[in-house]
């Protein structure tokens, strides 16, 4: 026990997860924008925007994360010299909530666009009888019923994206849950099984309360129909 | 819901604003890529011998394809075993008693919540630590595991979301010929719910594709290892890495099409019945149901 | 009705092939009369795979052994023993020795034994070839590189430098390509890594090794603890060094990086065996 214990002070636990809940958090905020927009464009007239949203979402979502992150250290800073923030540790941080912004956001738009189907056509064909044109009857009408419509899948991606913001190591973001408990397990060779399941039931108590919250807002938000 | 509900069919005054914000677009996407193409060039990233290096055939032959075959591989045998494991899990959640209901959801909401990348690092020690398989292969179990965990217990979900969307007739009628519950659940019910299942199952096949990615941290020769490893002595890193993107979204384009090919074939084939379509929160994030699941 | 239970059938086969493709591991297959040899198979100018060729100082050192212990080219089978393996797979006999560059360690000799040191490494830096850095002291409000996990850039950061930032990346290789895009200054590691690496056609005149070592990585060769090959492996290593092969291999490993290992520790002394 006091062996296990050992590592708590050994290693900032708690800090390497914080990092991860704060590439969350930043991340979910930058892909929610851009999914939205994303989606918006999906189901606009114009037709550029169609084709744009389409192949975002079918080249994004196909290609593995970690090529994305490396990119964005890679090429973006690395060779062209793009930066987010003048501190140089701040700055792999914002390129990993990029990143996973970018990546996120395709699974936002389908989504959305999965909440858009949940919205009977009547819906739109009020809106447009009433004389709204596309971005008030989308603003006003669609999206607000479609958005409680995708609660579910949107806190499915939401998990995903507190899963996924492990790979952040990739784009250099040194102290986080997976590289954090990388370096335990190479040096505290005694301690294996309890180092992962440590950081496992880490995992586990962050996420199961964000499942039960969506299931608990779809139903609570839930259009009667 | 079809969006051109959403507008009428433009008229000649919004066609040409349509035709604008057409040109505005498509300027704005060519100007950034030229941003970033004239960037990379300047740094000398576009050099033709960067790209040819890649395109030959020891490219290929030596590092890519055995890469890519490592990766199959792992994902074939990641697949086979996660169905294996979820349809053990699945009945598990579906079975009758309490005890191994409690057992089977603990399990699955467990490997649901752990990040993959934790279990592939984990289970590559452990595998070489206690020396269950050899050490040169413990990259490549610890990934093979690592996805079996996570993906069986998003396919142990689909079996049981499955399973419960079929019309209860199904059962009565089981129970009425004189089959017991786990029997009427094993020759009824989930032959049943895994052919609707099967569009969601090959879309975990691009989950699958791309979290065998991660492999190449703990040094599994899969395929971004290899075009990492011939870039490291060719010094194309990015041109290799751009190369290793195209072919995984080429696989996973292939793979989602098939899968809405199957579903809407499914769809096609109960004209009368609602498809029984796994709910939307059995579908985990990363498997967005291909299509769009038109109402 | 009939037509789309077929295409299902279909669909359904086309899973089973991709998942009989999943069968039988990555391991290689055994055979009596050949050695088998750990290296790393992605370390340019160190343990590299080319193709059916293998490249490197380790393998150059490794297949000058295997010859002397009676195993000619064509009876070696190389083997990759990625860092967190290496040791499992000597116990487990999967491979027979190992050149990977692996520092001989108090630790490590407690599950595994060592012949050699073939080389004496140490950490240095690698820098621009038109760089001024001529150590780590300089490295304050620089950016220095190095592999996720890897603790010898801490060390820079803790002795030398505070003022250093800290990059970490997949591999060496991507340290080179951002200090060949002018955001990195140097990148650190063990030498002979680094002018392995620097030596590769491809990065032929950019960069230079420092030649400032600040720490001893003493490379041994990874044995099973109950093998008896220590005494020939390091009377191999003695002749190969005063033959001269051991220095050609070191220049034709590092040409053009200006590399020369630690004269002070170099050619290496055999450690005596347990």
């Amino acid at each position: 026990m006091e062996n296990y214990l050992s590592l708590f002070t050994e290693y900032n636990i708690p800090a390497a997860f914080w990092v991860n809940i704060q590439l969350t958090f930043w991340a979910a905020i930058g892909a929610m924008v851009l999914g939205t927009i994303l989606a918006m464009m999906r189901i606009s007239p114009v037709r550029s925007f169609v084709t744009f949203g389409a192949g975002y979402v079918n080249i994004i979502r196909n290609t593995p994360l970690t090529i994305i992150l490396l990119f964005g250290v890679l090429a973006l800073y690395n060779q062209l010299g793009f930066t987010l923030a003048a501190d140089f540790n701040q700055n792999f941080f914002n390129l990993a909530v990029m990143g996973l912004a970018i990546y996120h956001a395709a699974f936002v738009c389908e989504a959305i666009r999965s909440g858009v189907n949940t919205v009977p056509v009547g819906q739109a064909e009020a809106a447009r009888a009433i004389g709204l044109s596309f971005l008030p009857a989308a603003r006003e009408v669609i999206l607000p019923q479609a958005l409680r419509g995708s609660i579910v899948p949107l806190g499915n991606v939401l998990i995903a994206l507190i899963k996924n913001s492990t790979v952040a190591a990739v784009s250099s973001v040194a102290i986080e849950a997976s590289s954090v408990m990388k370096t335990m397990l190479e040096f505290r060779g005694d301690m294996i099984i309890p180092i992962f399941a440590t950081f496992a039931v880490g995992f586990v108590i962050i996420i199961i309360p964000v499942g039960l919250l969506t299931t608990w807002l779809s139903k609570k938000l839930a259009v009667a129909r | 819901m079809s969006a051109s509900v959403l507008f009428d069919t433009p008229g000649p005054k919004a066609k040409q604003r349509i035709l604008l914000i057409n040109i505005i677009g498509t300027l704005l996407i060519v100007g950034l890529l030229y941003l970033v193409i004239s960037g990379l060039a300047a740094k000398g990233q576009m050099d033709g011998s960067l790209w040819a290096s890649l395109f030959t055939s020891n490219a290929w032959v030596n590092f890519l394809l055995p890469g890519l075959l490592n990766t199959l591989k792992a994902a074939g045998l990641g697949i086979v075993l996660s169905v294996a494991f979820g349809l053990i899990f699945g009945m598990g959640l579906l079975a009758e008693i309490k005890a191994l209901r409690w057992f089977s959801t603990v399990v699955v909401e467990f490997f649901r919540a752990v990040p993959v990348l934790l279990m592939i690092v984990f289970f590559n020690i452990l595998l070489s630590r206690t020396g269950v398989v050899d050490g040169t292969d413990a990259p490549y179990w610890a990934v093979v595991i690592s996805l079996m965990l996570y993906n069986g217990s998003v396919v142990a979900e689909l079996v049981r979301s499955g399973v419960r969307n079929l019309p209860k007739g199904q059962r009565e009628a089981g129970i009425a010929i004189g089959l017991t519950g786990t029997q009427s659940l094993r020759l009824i019910e989930i032959p049943q719910a895994l052919v609707a299942m099967l569009p969601a199952l090959i879309g975990q096949f691009v989950v699958i594709l791309k979290d065998s990615a991660l492999g190449y941290i703990i040094g599994f020769t899969e395929f971004l290892f290899y075009a990492r490893t011939f870039a490291s002595a060719n010094g194309n890193m990015l041109q290799a890495l751009l190369v290793a993107a195209a072919v995984f979204i080429l696989i996973n384009f292939a793979l989602s099409k098939l899968a809405e090919f199957v579903s809407r074939r499914l769809s096609s084939r109960m004209p009368n019945e609602k498809p029984a379509a796994p709910e939307a929160d059995a579908l985990l994030p990363l498997a967005v149901p291909p299509g769009d699941g038109t109402k | 009705m009939r037509k789309s239970r077929i295409s299902a059938v279909a669909a359904m086969a086309a899973v089973a092939a991709l998942a009989l493709t999943g069968c039988g591991g990555s391991g290689g297959n055994e055979s009596s009369d050949k050695i088998k040899i750990g290296i790393k198979f992605d370390q340019p100018g160190v343990g590299y795979k080319d193709g059916n060729d293998y490249k490197g100082f380790d393998v150059d050192v490794a297949k000058y052994v295997a010859n002397e212990l009676g195993f000619p080219a064509d009876k070696i089978e190389f083997i990759s023993t990625p860092s967190a393996n290496r040791e499992t797979a000597l116990q487990n006999n999967q491979v027979d020795m190992i050149f990977a560059s692996y520092s001989i360690t108090d630790k490590r000799k407690e599950s595994v034994a060592f012949a050699g040191p073939y080389l004496v490494a140490g950490q240095d830096l690698l820098v621009p070839a038109d760089s001024t850095i001529t150590g780590p002291e300089e490295l304050n409000g620089k950016n220095l590189c190095s592999v996720t996990g890897s603790t010898s850039a801490q060390k820079i950061k803790d002795q030398f430098a505070t003022g250093v930032n800290l990059q970490e990346q997949a591999g060496y290789a991507e340290c080179l390509g951002g200090m060949g895009g002018g955001t990195i200054d140097a990148v650190t590691t063990d030498d002979i890594i680094l002018a392995g690496l620097a030596a590769q056609p491809a990065n032929a005149g950019k960069f230079k090794v420092v030649g400032n070592t600040f720490s001893e990585e003493k490379y041994g060769v990874g044995l099973n603890k109950e093998s008896d090959k220590c005494e020939a492996i390091n009377t191999a290593i003695t002749k190969m060094i005063t033959s001269g092969e051991w220095k050609k291999a070191i220049e034709a490993n590092t040409a053009g990086t200006g590399f020369t290992p630690n004269a002070k520790t170099n050619p290496p002394k055999m450690d005596a065996c347990a």
